[in-house]
């Protein structure tokens, strides 16, 4: 049975095999871009204190962006996990059902409003408008009975984020913003600065180190509710805290990089198939994969078209839009 | 000595009442099957003894504290439930799902230790599940399946084991498997076994006690000679039954019957017209969710 062979090899060595995967992206994308640089170089930048042009270009400028590609698709890709896990839905993504667009929203009115906010007021904004987005689609779902069907949560989710990405662009407009906030919201990690970073990778971290922490949970979660109950979880508790991690993870995400969907539903469902159902497999797995996922994204948007770049976010649609008619084909059965 | 017991038990969803002041002892060590046609709320009683749903006003007591009260992992220690047609677990191996049985001990990151391994083998030795231990969940069949989730309720250690209509869904011959290994556990190891059943004759055959239910309040609790009785099951399920002997078994049962036409009928007009209402959205519902997928 195929099932069969797939659990005769131990969950550990699947996971050095994404790590090593993880791995060779980071060096392919590091070594290739605009700028001829080789492997020796990109090795210098990283371990060295020698200096010259490509290797400051390297640490300036390649480095933090792939480091933003890396937690950006890390922390996707487990948001997108914890979703799936606890709506028990397969089309279950940040970007689909409000969180993005609600972070969305709330980057343009801050711009518009609070021109002077710095980088973590924006980020603080995101994770408001974040929960918003998301309350918003699952209060709309809950207001009818019995209603938490996959197509009844992506179509609130569809036209929650239409009206949240209308705010946003009528607010752009209103006081001529919009520039700025495309260029936020479609630049992706193009520029990312090491400051940046410095404001965002923290949450992100804490973010996916309480995922993994609590994945235990949300097995037990994915099963059913009156399993958990049974079990003896405190399911309020569980639900409030991988409410919480899951607005950090994708708020976060946005203030970083703007709109990136589809990773967040395409990443777990590819680890699904390969490590199986149990979320102590998913979350790690699909953190490591989702950065995988981001390197290979953002190599190929800068050498595609090389000089010229053409955007991550338009790269992982590309891939990503195939993928999601494939599950809503399969009708949520790569799900179980 | 009574361990489990309800005291004047409501339960409802928003102004619509659905177990109304019940008061039924749980004997201990004992099988007790609750019985009662479609929509009479012995789900719902199962439900709310185990703490899934809230009930809106009495008490249910196990061993002296309310569990409206209690640690709900604390309970977990006592009593495990196994719900109707727990489905999703699928991707999981025989052995992962059970292990999550021990999930009440377990404290922290949840790495097992000794005896929680010893508890899972035997758990899957006693439900005969040990041979397929690394398998897929999702590549047995339904008998095999329940046989599972009744593993990882074992895995609980719980005196007190809660089933939703365990025998749904599977044929004749599983059902039997369900229901001779529940019976074995009760016997062989005193556990109180409770479940929702909708066949009157193996209610008959596998419990000692029977709660029949109608319209949320108990028609008769007791001995299974006492509740599978002629004008018992006029009341509960308003038919005409022939009640003789199991050759085998000596047991009562239902041997034949019919729907009682008349006045029961004339009284249950109402009722049936808003049961068809509660079908056709169900139906919808149903269509609904089909062309999402």
């Amino acid at each position: 049975m195929n099932s069969d062979q797939r659990r005769s090899i131990p969950f550990g060595y699947k996971f050095i095999g994404g790590l090593v995967f993880f791995v060779a992206m980071f060096a392919v994308a590091m070594a290739l871009g605009a700028a001829n640089t080789s492997l020796k170089d990109v090795w210098q930048a990283l371990a060295t204190d020698a200096v010259g042009e490509k290797i400051s270009l390297i640490r300036e400028i390649r480095l933090p962006r792939e480091i933003a590609a890396i937690f950006v698709g890390a922390a996707l890709a487990v948001s997108g996990a914890i979703m799936q896990g606890m709506t028990r839905n397969p089309l279950a993504d940040p970007g689909l059902l409000g969180l993005t667009a609600g972070a969305n929203a709330a980057l343009a009115v801050t711009m518009a409003f609070v021109p002077s906010a710095g980088y973590f007021g924006i980020m603080i904004a995101c994770f408001i408008g974040a929960a918003v987005g998301t309350g918003l689609v699952f209060g709309i779902v809950a207001m009818k009975k019995g209603g938490f069907s996959p197509l009844r949560l992506v179509l609130a989710g569809a036209a929650v984020s239409a009206f949240l990405y209308a705010i946003a662009e009528g607010v752009g407009l209103a006081f001529k913003i919009s520039k700025d906030v495309s260029m936020w919201t479609a630049g992706g990690i193009i520029g990312t600065s090491w400051g940046q970073l410095q404001v965002i990778v923290p949450f992100i971290t804490v973010g996916l180190i309480v995922s993994v922490a609590l994945s235990r949970q949300l097995t037990i979660l994915s099963m059913s509710e009156e399993v958990a109950v049974g079990l003896g979880q405190n399911t309020a508790r569980v639900k409030a805290v991988l409410f919480i991690v899951m607005i950090l993870l994708a708020g976060a995400s946005v203030a970083l990089v703007g709109n990136m969907t589809f990773i967040g539903l395409m990443i777990p469902h590819i680890v699904r198939a390969i490590v199986g159902t149990d979320y102590r497999y998913v979350v790690p797995m699909s953190a490591v994969t989702g950065g995988s996922f981001m390197l290979l994204a953002d190599t190929l948007g800068r050498t595609i078209n090389s000089p010229y770049e053409t955007p991550v976010a338009a790269i992982v649609a590309l891939v990503g839009l195939p993928f999601f008619l494939f599950i809503v084909h399969k009708g949520g059965k790569a799900f179980t | 000595m009574v361990r489990l017991y309800t005291e004047d038990l409501n339960i409802g969803y928003g102004d619509r009442s659905i177990v109304k002041d019940l008061s039924v002892v749980i004997p201990d060590r004992q099988v007790t099957a609750i019985i009662g046609s479609n929509g009479c709320g012995k789900s719902t009683l199962l439900k709310a003894v185990t703490r899934i749903i809230p009930h809106q006003s009495g008490a249910i007591m196990l061993d002296g504290m309310s569990i409206a009260k209690e640690n709900t992992k604390l309970l977990a220690k006592k009593m495990a439930i196994l719900p109707q047609t727990p489905e999703s677990a699928s991707g999981l191996t025989v052995g992962e799902l059970v292990s999550y049985g021990r999930y009440p001990y377990q404290k922290g990151m949840g790495r097992l230790t000794p005896k929680d391994i010893e508890v899972i083998d035997w758990a899957l030795e006693a439900t005969g599940t040990i041979a397929f231990k690394h398998r897929s969940v999702d590549a047995l069949s339904g008998g095999q399946r329940q046989r599972v989730w009744i593993a990882m309720a074992l895995a609980q250690e719980t005196e007190i084991i809660f089933l939703d209509e365990p025998t749904t869904y599977l044929d004749m011959a599983h059902q039997l498997e369900v229901l001779e290994l529940l019976k074995k556990l009760n016997t062989e190891q005193g556990r109180t076994i409770v479940m929702v059943l909708h066949d009157l004759n193996q209610a008959a055959r596998f419990a000692d006690y029977i709660i029949a239910l109608k319209d949320g309040e108990i028609v008769k609790a007791g001995t299974n000679e006492e509740v599978i009785r002629r004008d018992v099951l006029k009341q509960v399920f308003n038919i005409d039954a022939e009640i003789g002997r199991d050759p085998r078994t000596d047991k009562p049962m239902c041997i034949t019957y019919n729907l009682i036409k008349g006045e029961s009928v004339e009284h249950e007009k109402g009722h049936s017209a808003a049961d068809l209402g509660a079908t056709r959205t169900e139906r919808m519902q149903q269509q609904q969710q089909q062309s999402a997928g």
